[in-house]
């Protein structure tokens, strides 16, 4: 019994279909009860009155679109060394949901940053880099679809995802060289174990990222489905055009 | 190596080859920055540094959609592939024939166009400076992104969208660079950071390029 056994399309079909409802039900429950306490039961913060509530979006989205990235890196890694499809084919599946977070968490940023800066955008650091991170999303998901061949496109775009992360990272580091940041700093740092939020937020925002993490999985999972079914479809018709 | 480098010049600066037309463009868009904000040399003076390295990169993306596009038509690149020398040799072959038509030609001319948007005195050196550091690892980033695309169709536009992050880095540095110098400050940070993307880029993008291409020759 290994993890690899699931890179069997048949037995990650049976497994995921177990799981996917769980995720389901996972993301509807603490999304629901996270957002509804956050917005509704907190009150409103110093300095930031209500706005303070687009918090409970605005860190889970930004949270989950640096690690659909990472989960991109990490499956595209698999497929170039193990070669299994279903890896492939989950990294093309989290592209559209890790853009989507990441273009939540640059709206609700902007909508956030509208009271309390007075600005709508600002080229901050973090800022910069989320946009930059959004245009490797555009790129990623912009070869996928330009390529047939589908392994070679599996291939090109891991590298590319690959040669993309590194690059990430060397923008982040380069866009703080670049300007100074407006942008406050981590309020959950978890290296230190520290955190600077109080708990009448703190723990509608867990129950909110917990939520925001198990809606991505929901979704990757189904979109990872989709994609494995699209493939054996277009399989049977080439059998059957074969046969005929 | 040698070879493939020499043949791959002859072939750009031979007519038709497309040799030139980067430097006519960076000059149409240093030409172009007056008329959109302007001929105050205050204000000129201030973006130069910036303009500059943003027209180099953008006449740098002119050629690369051709980099490998040609020989992977023909045939070449598959006798490449096969051929003694290792493709990531090839590649950086490639690459370098790129950027002595095309980063080292820009680098050159810079000073000339720095003198239109009235670049002050002291950011000429270090301009150069950057972009000869910069430039080859403007060159490197695009032979992965034209190894990416060259099975395509129409490729350019979607070899901008992957291309052009990928140089943020080095604007940022090489822009920086530049402008401290303009100003009058120590330039040498930027400068530093900048030659290490350059030479990261040396040695590590061959190898996705290669690899790149040897899945678009599958």
């Amino acid at each position: 019994m290994s993890l690899w056994e699931y890179a069997n399309p048949v037995k990650f079909m049976a497994l995921s279909g177990r799981v996917l409802p769980w995720a389901w039900a996972i993301a509807a429950l603490t999304l629901g009860t996270g957002l509804i306490w956050g917005f509704f039961f907190t009150g409103d913060a110093d300095k930031f009155g209500s706005s303070v509530k687009v918090i409970y979006v605005h860190v889970p989205s930004a949270l989950m679109a640096i690690n659909a990235w990472f989960m991109m890196l990490v499956t595209s890694l698999i497929w170039l060394v193990r070669r299994h499809h279903v890896s492939a084919l989950a990294a093309k599946a989290a592209a559209p949901v890790g853009v989507t977070m990441t273009l939540i968490a640059l709206i609700t940023g902007a909508l956030w940053g509208q009271p309390t800066w007075g600005t709508w955008w600002a080229w901050d650091p973090r800022l910069t880099s989320f946009l930059i991170l959004f245009l490797f999303y555009l790129g990623y998901m912009a070869l996928w679809s330009a390529l047939e061949d589908t392994d070679a496109a599996a291939d090109l775009t891991s590298w590319l995802c690959i040669v993309g992360s590194v690059f990430a990272v060397l923008s982040r580091y380069a866009a703080k060289f670049w300007s100074q940041g407006m942008h406050q700093g981590t309020t959950l740092p978890v290296a230190t174990g520290g955190r600077t939020i109080s708990d009448i937020y703190f723990y509608p925002l867990v129950l909110a990222m917990v939520g925001f993490a198990a809606l991505f999985v929901a979704l990757v999972l189904l979109r990872t489905r989709s994609e494995i079914n699209q493939r054996r479809t277009a399989a049977l018709i080439a059998r059957k055009r074969g046969a005929a | 190596m040698k070879a493939l480098l020499l043949r791959d010049l002859r072939l750009a600066v031979r007519a038709g080859g497309g040799f030139g037309l980067a430097l006519a463009f960076f000059l149409i868009v240093t030409m172009l920055v007056p008329f959109a904000v302007g001929s105050d040399s205050q204000t000129l003076a201030r973006i130069a540094p910036g303009t500059l390295w943003l027209g180099a990169l953008l006449a740098c993306l002119l050629s690369l959609e051709r980099l490998f596009a040609l020989d992977y038509e023909d045939g070449s690149l598959d006798i490449l592939a096969t051929a003694p020398i290792p493709l990531e040799g090839a590649v950086i072959a490639k690459a370098a024939a790129h950027w002595l038509t095309t980063g080292l030609p820009l680098t050159l001319a810079a000073p000339v166009l720095g003198v239109l948007l009235h670049l002050p005195g002291p950011g000429y050196g270090v301009l150069m400076l950057g972009l000869a550091l910069g430039t080859p690892a403007l060159s490197m980033i695009g032979a992965f992104g034209a190894a990416l695309t060259v099975g395509l169709k129409r490729g350019g536009l979607l070899l901008s969208l992957i291309v052009l992050p990928l140089y943020v880095p080095t604007l940022i540095f090489g822009a920086d660079a530049a402008s401290r110098a303009a100003m009058g400050q120590g330039a040498s940070t930027p400068l530093l950071l900048l030659g290490a993307v350059t030479l990261g880029c040396l040695a590590l993008l061959p190898f996705a390029a290669a690899a790149a291409l040897r899945v678009n020759l599958r």
